[in-house]
């Protein structure tokens, strides 16, 4: 189970170093910000799984807990601000 | 091997096909309406279905509380926050795709 932990693991972290490439030269602004949000969901989701693997899952499950909270408020400040900016100009 | 080990497998394999649906979304899809699809469904199922592995391979215990509090806010924000963003594009001015118009030509995108 360990290793097949581990295997779900690497195939994560590969998945979300392709969405990198969305981040990176994303057309519009708003990809990149739903880049990025999907990104910290496959994060959080990661350190789930890593403490799984290292055997610290009190540990880490608060560690996600922090990162799910602070990436849906990144989106939806990120979200108002490009709002707002656009409209007033 | 566990009955409960062999359910948590099937929800992990799973929800690691949904994550990969949704970063080939991400990466293929035409416009950035298209890609908010990806990213609010099939995000959200995988990442209920990978957590949801989790705690049921973890037990009864405390951390399975609070990744069934993970699944739920996830269940919960992900969906809104695509939503808001999705609303921030439309206020701003950008075009959805069409089959007339090229992919990403939209109208006043802030980012040029």
């Amino acid at each position: 189970m360990s290793s097949f932990l581990l295997g779900i693991t690497i195939f994560i972290t590969l998945l979300t170093a392709a969405s990198l490439y969305r981040v990176a030269v994303g057309k519009t602004i708003f990809d990149r910000i739903i880049a990025a949000g999907l990104v910290g969901t496959n994060g959080f989701i990661l350190l789930t799984l890593i403490g799984f693997i290292f055997k610290r899952i009190d540990m880490f499950v608060d560690l996600a807990i922090a990162y799910a909270l602070l990436n849906f408020v990144i989106v939806i400040v990120l979200g108002k601000y490009f709002d707002r900016k656009t409209e007033s100009s | 091997m566990l009955a409960q080990t062999i359910v948590a497998i099937i929800l992990i394999v799973g929800g690691a096909f949904f994550l990969t649906v949704s970063s080939l979304g991400l990466l293929r899809l035409p416009d950035f309406y298209a890609r908010t699809h990806a990213v609010g469904k099939s995000e959200t199922l995988g990442a209920i279905l990978t957590l949801s592995g989790l705690a049921v391979y973890n037990g009864w215990e405390l951390s399975t509380f609070k990744i069934l509090f993970i699944l739920l806010f996830v269940l919960i924000a992900n969906p809104t926050a695509t939503h808001a963003i999705s609303r921030a594009a439309l206020r701003t001015g950008l075009q959805p795709w069409t089959r007339k118009k090229k992919p990403d030509s939209g109208a006043s995108s802030p980012d040029k």
